[in-house]
């Protein structure tokens, strides 16, 4: 999933501040699972919004409204019979819900009420860790289907650094060094020769330095 | 001959080879660099000029290879894949080379998280075994990385790290192999002071011939002090520094800890030297460069060979 955390309330209220009548839009997807930006995340936002706004001697309207998928403009439609009323939007979705919804709105500002992350899977209760960079061309295949470009901090593709401690990344201990877990896995696997092949340079064309991406389904394009 | 560089004349000889480091100045002060260097004329065969080590800007390496270059001494270029993506490197090699510098060592470097830019991008489009698949192909087939043809294609003499005293410890003799396939001339190591460990690496390495395959430079630093080994054992990654050493440093009166340090290091360097693949030494001592002379005179490294 897209991972977000909520930015902190003080530079929500600060670009709020000019305003009284808000629409605050969710999204049921990622940001939902990741307890940052759901129907409860929203609720609570403004809840706290409107209290900050009263101890100021100021009102807030807003207007609550949780979409299936802020980043599909189908669902965006729904927005239609609020958008008016709202002097301004504030977004709980990922970026790409608060794009969304910019694109749609063309005279309507949109400000985003949490920081996209990553892409992440959810390690414990309440704990999300970054999986994936979307780089294009995966090479999980390789690499006991643990990730070296999203989990060594310098996305070495052959091997630990020397700085590898105890399986513990040197950056800190908090991170584990994903070449030990990738290590690790080739041998449960038997598969430890496989560590010898050499992994050529990326070509990061297929990521994000070949420009912005898109993808075109001529099959499903209409 | 790869190349015309001095060390790989002295490796092929089959004498000790000795390298120690300068590290370039916090500011645009020549001097440094040049006094620095001028410590270890006549008694290391080449000296390794570090690249923004430990993520802290610092005067480039390859300006500061040129100073030693122009002192008539042989540097080696260290670059790390932290700061700079292919182009850049690539440029820079040309750039070095056409100033004479043959020898360098390719590093991914420390994360910028260690140093004094911890908001810079850290680049890593390409890691050090990748690196040094990339110097060796500008060499042997003149091409760049992106496959078009060099003119006059630099030759560089390759070098590469190794720690053997990094976790998982059972891959390190299999990544020293990568480097080697992918084109290390030679290896300067992480600082040795637990030499049972470093024995245990060796032996690895022997048990598959790789020390035929590449020149193994056994890494050293003379400690200051008590409070300098127990720094190295508990702050620094992938160090491995025994209790007994610092024991004994600690065991010792303070003002006479420096003098102890250099003892070990050249009690260190004689017992290195009797380990089957050990082709040389590189003398790192940080900040204290005056000392290199005298460890290498004591370690009974003396006179240099001339080539």
């Amino acid at each position: 999933m897209i991972t977000a955390e909520r930015k902190p309330m003080e530079e929500l209220i600060e670009c709020l501040g000019p305003y009284h009548r808000i629409l605050l839009v969710g999204c049921n997807e990622c940001v939902t699972v990741c307890a940052a930006g759901g129907r409860k995340e929203v609720g609570i936002l403004s809840s706290a919004l409107q209290m900050a706004f009263m101890k100021e001697g100021k009102t807030l309207e807003v207007r609550e409204i949780t979409l299936e998928r802020q980043c599909d403009p189908e669902y965006v439609e729904e927005l239609i019979p609020h958008i008016d009323q709202a002097e301004v939007v504030m977004s709980m979705a990922c970026g790409c819900g608060v794009q969304e919804i910019a694109r749609r709105f063309k005279d309507k500002l949109v400000f985003p009420a949490v920081n996209t992350k990553f892409m992440g899977a959810s390690e414990r209760q309440g704990v999300w860790a970054e999986r994936c960079q979307g780089c294009g061309d995966c090479l999980l295949g390789l690499t006991g289907g643990i990730c070296p470009v999203a989990r060594c901090s310098k996305r070495l593709l052959n091997g630990p650094c020397g700085g590898s401690t105890k399986g513990k990344c040197e950056i800190s201990q908090d991170v584990d060094c994903v070449w030990q877990l990738i290590w690790d896995r080739l041998k449960t696997l038997g598969l430890e020769d496989k560590y010898e092949d050499i992994m050529p340079a990326k070509d990061w064309r297929t990521s994000r330095d070949g420009g912005p991406r898109k993808i075109i389904r001529e099959d499903l394009a209409e | 001959m790869k190349t015309e560089s001095v060390l790989e004349k002295i490796l092929a000889s089959g004498n000790l080879a000795v390298t120690s480091e300068c590290g370039p100045p916090r500011g645009a002060v020549p001097e440094v660099i040049t006094e620095k260097a001028e410590m270890l004329k006549g008694y290391v065969d080449a000296v390794n000029v570090t690249d923004n080590q430990t993520a802290m800007v610092r005067m480039s390496s390859f300006a500061a290879c040129v100073f030693i270059k122009q002192l008539g001494m042989h540097p080696i270029l260290q670059m790390v894949t932290r700061d700079r993506n292919r182009l850049a490197m690539q440029a820079d090699i040309l750039g070095a080379y056409s100033h004479g510098i043959n020898t360098m060592l390719c590093l991914s470097g420390d994360h910028p998280h260690f140093g004094d830019h911890p908001m810079a991008v850290n680049v890593y489009d390409i890691d050090s075994i990748q690196f040094i698949d990339m110097v060796r192909n500008m060499r042997e087939e003149g091409k760049f990385q992106g496959g078009e043809d060099i003119m006059n294609p630099p030759k560089m003499f390759i070098g590469a790290a190794a720690n053997p005293f990094a976790d998982p410890f059972e891959l390190r003799v299999a990544r020293l192999n990568k480097k080697i396939k992918a084109g290390a001339d030679f290896i300067q190591t992480q600082c040795i002071y637990n030499i049972d460990k470093f024995e245990e690496w060796m032996a690895g390495v022997r048990d598959r011939g790789l020390h035929e395959k590449v020149h193994i430079l056994a890494g050293v630093t003379p400690m200051k002090s008590a409070g300098m080994a127990r720094y190295m054992k508990n702050k620094v990654p992938g160090m491995d520094v025994p209790d007994e050493v610092v024991k004994r440093m600690a065991g010792i009166p303070k003002e006479k800890q420096a003098e102890e340090g250099i003892k070990i290091c050249v009690e260190d360097i004689q017992r290195l030297k009797m380990i089957e693949g050990v082709k040389g030494f590189h003398i790192m001592a940080i900040e204290w460069e005056q000392k290199v002379p005298e460890i290498v005179e004591r370690a009974g490294l003396l006179p240099r060979p001339e080539v």
